[in-house]
């Protein structure tokens, strides 16, 4: 049971939590900073086609850097339109996905032949850390992964001691609690947000280009599928730490995990609920925690 | 003995607004300069530009004798200036210690900024709780911290905006007497203030701005009382005043009644303590005090906008009421004019509304009360200050048949307009027969409009006898400043 | 220009194109476009609009299918309002979450478009499953429930009469009643209502915001009724979000928004036709759409900027 179950289930938590980390990671140093990005999904479905286009040229390395630039440049033209020009957060991350779902859809339609199949391209399959990979249940769950999640484990531990330790991930956080008390000792919030967002927006072009390379190997218009707006759900879920953000991810890729499973064994079990658990779950965490102030105090405000 | 910091022939605008003209400070080293000036007259723009915060149009700062020019904060930071905020400016969300440490660079190492905090607040006696956060302190806590930190930022020249505004008496006394250890021990402070007798009992040197102009520079020897007054005041009453009103009728009942009032805030503070008051229709009642001294909240109790505490309160069903921030509390900017007279009555309409009548309205109302605009659906923003500010009397008055409550009318308006809002207070109170309360930071103009004046400080309310027109202005400039 | 030409083609070519193609495409752009805008002229965020119209497609489709034998405007009726009363309860949560519990509306109804979504993809594996349990899809809707066409041969329903109705009531209750004039002030300026105009504000916002879940939630009964006769996941291509650029570019006019939801209605049926004859991906229409909603908010911000600057230039003046 343990092993013909549990394990290979803890081990797809762990496979679809990966890219909804990375996107989840990008947002909270975003909203850390003040600023909610709804134009993450664009991030991430741009980062998709790069990597794939960028892989096709020079292998997985070269995807990877691809689909960060990518996420990077959607995130330049959100940060301009939020921080420089001013407008509104929600309407601008709304549109700059549409824009991002659109235009990877044109591009990917114009440069393949649609009636063929989609170009596939290898994954990086899993590679197991000697010694670790041979642990019971640990080993197969956490060290038998592709390479894309062991860079969270060194980006995981990075960010939160970046965050906690350093005085540019205090500038951070003050900027996303309060702008005006940052500029009285110096501190460019403006200069803070545009560094926030770009950073979230490669984070987003990492998780885009995690997906294509890691687990689909090709390129489906719309195949982001809503994980930008997840991240922004596991951010909250996670209460804005790096801690939460991570136990968060888990929590989404699990009921990914759990609901993939129970499709596949034909069971009566209603296993699309599951998909809605992490949400309602969300709602609730929401709810309550009022009074404990988690949230940046100045989130969505220009 | 040398200089700290010497601000010379500085001049800010605000647009065309002049905040600062030729405005000049020269502070001592190892001495407590205190800032003195009414509202409105620089004392807070010119340390902004001191702490790097404004660029001045024009001017020089020196500090220790060398020229500087402070792009941020962090230039003036780094020169040993610190500032503690009236409005204090920290990160509710962080604890103490992560506050002292914000503006650094590289590595944070909380535990030596702990022990840099805690080593600061033992040896300047200001108690401070390194771990504690900024939304968990009382006010005092808040303002030690933010002298705490200008320490830690190894500040020699301590600017100190109306330090004790926030402060209970005790508080405030202890302050005071930190502010001269430190000075003695080689610092250097500057206090705005408001309140004479804390200048005149702290401070080694003292300096007067008004309207933007030091009008006044010296030791604390060569000045007395009087000579501040005179001087924070401007002396005569300055020109461009309306004539004084005409005695009012004096009605048999009041219309607007306060008895034994008490408002306690949330936090528990009491900002209005035992007031009694009465307003008789046709005339003017003129409200003193400086920042914090209980004056909004006897002007939301009168409205009708404030329940109060305890007491009792008398006054029609609907109250006037003009608020001080006109464009944000009165006004919807981007609307009609239409659409800002049928503001006032937005809460208790119902039904369908009949635009073409209140266009007539507004129309007749812009004739009656003489405000310029293109038209009754012309944009509010449109308008300028003065006549926004008419037409808020305007229509504030033809709302409520008894009474009107008015918070600083003329603020950012000249003294043209000012004029011509005074005329329509006047008018209320004359013609209209109605019980007109009025409160300005500005002397001249309840002097110039009102027929008896309450004085507030600290939350405590008070008649100055002899009436406004026949007191001189120099008892009500020392009641206002808590010096009589 | 051949793929310009096709555009035109799809979305105004020809009767079929205009009254079976663009005009149907418009119908639930035009309600729930309408639902945008009036949340938004509030002040209110609600970007769930698509978890309503989802929710509001279940009910309807929940309620139409035991409706066979009833008579047609009953049955209609029936279901329009079943539709409508899910969105509005839908939204309710979100507006219940904000005014107990101070939860920023831009997230919580983001959270429950999610829900919806997976709402809907369990009722059509489960209670909703058609009967023989192959397709993950509900039964067909009673004959009885379905809306009826505007012109016959043609795709065209009831929907976009009721949307244009809609609109017309949206844009009358805003400009000439009281109610109206408090969704405005609140949206405008929520200091100046509540301080100069004694409006409730949190009773405003309340409000608003189940009216436009309402009208989501019609815009899912009108699919369901007018349209596809049965629910399945896919129902909405995104039409919650479509919303708000339908909305946005109207400038929150109701009025507008009946001209936008045609504009975007045919320039997603002319990209369908484009991507058929010219094979070019009809995804440009959606580029098109993004590009000129961030103009708009560009062009804005910074006319903003200006009025900003000059009316500071004018501060302080002779009155």
């Amino acid at each position: 049971m343990i092993d013909t179950v549990l394990v290979p289930l803890l081990e797809a938590t762990v496979r679809t939590a990966t890219p909804l980390m990375f996107a989840a990671l990008g947002e909270l140093i975003t909203e850390r900073a003040g600023v909610i990005n709804l134009g993450l999904e664009g991030a991430i479905i741009a980062g998709c086609l790069a990597a794939l286009l960028t892989a096709q040229i020079g292998g997985v390395p070269l995807g990877f850097v691809g689909g960060a630039i990518a996420g990077l440049a959607v995130a330049a033209l959100f940060a301009l339109c939020v921080v420089t020009l001013r407008t509104d957060q929600v309407i601008t991350g709304t549109a700059v996905t549409l824009l991002a779902l659109g235009a990877t859809g044109t591009i990917h339609q114009s440069l393949v032949d649609v009636a063929a199949p989609s170009a596939a391209i290898e994954t990086s399959g899993p590679v197991a850390l000697p010694i670790l990979a041979r642990l019971p249940i640990v080993g197969p769950v956490l060290f038998d992964q592709p390479l894309a999640t062991y860079a969270l484990y060194l980006v995981v531990p990075a960010l939160a001691w970046w965050l906690a330790s350093t005085h540019a991930g205090l500038a951070l956080r003050a900027t996303g609690e309060r702008a005006e008390a940052a500029a009285a000792v110096g501190i460019a919030p403006a200069r803070v947000r545009w560094a926030a967002i770009l950073i979230g927006g490669m984070m987003g072009g990492l998780a885009g280009a995690a997906l294509v390379l890691v687990q689909v190997g090709g390129f489906n218009e719309g195949m982001s599928a809503g994980r930008g707006f997840i991240a922004i759900a596991i951010v909250v879920l996670g209460r804005w730490t790096v801690r939460g953000t991570v136990f968060g991810a888990l929590a989404f890729g699990g009921a990914f995990a759990l609901q993939y499973l129970f499709q596949t064994s034909g069971s009566s079990v209603p296993y699309p609920l599951f998909l809605a658990l992490p949400y309602v779950l969300t709602l609730v965490l929401l709810a309550v925690q009022r009074g404990e102030r988690s949230m940046p105090a100045g989130l969505a405000k220009p | 003995m040398a200089d700290a910091l010497v601000l010379s022939g500085v001049r800010h605008s605000f647009g065309p607004t002049v905040a600062l003209d030729d405005a000049a400070l020269r502070v001592r080293r190892g001495t407590v300069h205190a800032l003195l000036g009414e509202n409105g007259a620089g004392k807070s723009t010119l340390m902004r530009v001191a702490f790097g915060l404004l660029l001045p149009d024009r001017g020089t700062v020196e500090v220790d004798g060398r020229p500087v020019r402070f792009r941020t904060s962090a230039d003036a930071i780094a020169s040993g200036i610190g500032m503690v905020h009236q409005h204090f400016l920290l990160v509710p969300a962080l604890t103490a210690t992560e506050n002292v440490a914000l503006g650094g660079r590289g590595l944070l190492r909380l535990p030596r900024v702990v022990a840099r905090v805690q080593a600061l607040a033992e040896r300047s006696g200001l108690a401070t709780d390194p771990s504690l956060r900024v939304d968990r302190m009382s006010v005092g806590a808040q303002q030690r911290l933010e002298i705490v930190r200008a320490l830690a930022h190894e500040s020699r020249i301590l600017i100190l905006d109306e330090p004790t505004a926030v402060l209970t008496p005790e508080e405030g006394a202890s302050l005071l007497a930190w502010i001269r250890q430190f000075v003695d021990a080689g610092g250097t402070a500057i206090l705005i203030t408001h309140k004479l007798r804390e200048a005149l009992a702290i401070a080694d040197d003292v300096t007067v701005l008004r309207r933007g102009r030091t009008v006044l520079a010296g030791p604390r020897s060569s000045v007395d009382e009087p000579i501040l007054v005179d001087a924070v005041t401007g002396g005569a009453a300055r020109g461009g005043a309306p004539p004084l009103p005409t005695s009012s009728p004096r009605a048999t009942a009041p219309i607007l009644a306060l008895e034994k009032v008490d408002v306690i805030d949330d936090l528990g503070i009491a900002r209005l303590l035992d007031a009694t008051l009465e307003v008789h229709a046709g005339e003017i009642v003129g409200v003193v005090g400086v920042e914090g001294s209980g004056q909004r909240e006897l002007l939301r109790i009168l409205a009708g906008r404030l329940r109060p505490t305890r007491g009792r309160v008398i006054g029609p069903r609907r109250v006037g009421f003009v608020p001080e921030d006109r464009l944000a509390d009165a006004l919807v900017p981007e609307m009609t004019l239409t659409e800002n007279l049928l503001l006032a009555e937005a809460g208790t309409r119902s039904g369908r509304l009949d635009w073409d009548a209140v266009t007539a309205r507004t129309a007749s109302l812009l004739t009656s009360a003489d405000v310029r605009a293109p038209g009754p659906l012309a944009l509010a923003r449109e308008l300028s200050g003065g006549n926004q500010q008419k037409f808020v009397v305007a229509r504030e008055r033809s709302l409520s048949e008894a009474a009107l409550v008015v918070e600083h009318p003329t603020r950012g308006l000249d003294i043209g307009a000012s004029g011509r809002v005074w005329e329509e207070l006047l008018r209320a109170a004359r013609e209209h027969l109605m019980a007109v309360v009025v409160y300005s930071p500005d002397l001249d103009e309840v002097r110039a409009i009102a027929d008896r004046v309450i004085v507030c400080f600290a939350g405590r309310i008070r008649e100055l006898e002899g009436g406004a027109g026949g007191g001189d202005r120099a008892r009500l400039a020392r009641a206002l400043l808590g010096a009589d | 220009m051949d793929a310009l030409a096709a555009l035109w083609d799809g979305a105004f070519g020809s009767w079929y194109a205009i009254l079976s193609a663009t005009m149907v495409r418009a119908t639930p752009l035009l309600l729930v476009g309408l639902a945008v805008a009036l949340a938004f002229r509030a002040g209110v965020l609600n970007i769930g609009a698509e978890g309503q119209l989802l929710v509001g497609a279940s009910a309807a489709t929940a309620v139409s299918l035991v409706l066979s034998g009833w008579p047609r405007p009953i049955a209609i009726l029936l279901m329009a309002t079943a539709g409508a009363l899910a969105g509005a309860g839908w939204a309710g949560i979100a507006a219940w979450l904000r005014r107990r519990f101070a939860v920023l509306e831009v997230i919580s109804t983001l959270m429950l478009n999610f829900i919806a979504a997976a709402l809907v993809s369990w009722l059509v594996r489960g209670p909703l499953q058609e009967p023989t349990g192959v397709y993950s899809q509900s039964a067909n809707i009673a004959a009885a429930a379905r809306w009826p066409l505007l012109i016959s041969g043609h795709r065209l329903h009831l929907g976009f009469l009721l949307g244009l109705l809609a609109a017309f009531v949206a844009w009358w209750v805003l400009a000439r009643t009281a109610v109206g004039f408090r969704v405005r002030l609140v949206g405008a300026s929520p200091r100046a209502a509540a301080s100069a105009g004694g409006v409730d504000v949190a009773r405003t916002v309340t409000g608003v915001f189940l009216v436009s879940g309402a009208l989501a939630g019609l815009a899912g009964a009108s699919e369901i009724g007018g349209v596809t006769w049965s629910l399945y996941e896919g129902l909405s291509p995104g039409y919650g979000y479509s919303a708000i650029a339908v909305a946005l570019l109207a400038r929150l006019d109701p009025r507008g928004v009946i001209v936008t939801a045609l504009l975007l209605g045919a320039l997603d049926a002319g990209a369908a036709a484009m991507q058929r004859s010219a094979q070019v991906p009809a995804v440009v229409g959606q580029v098109i759409v993004a590009t000129l909603v961030l103009s708009v908010l560009g062009v804005q911000a910074l006319r903003d900027r200006r009025l900003l600057q000059r009316g500071r230039t004018s501060a302080p003046e002779a009155a």
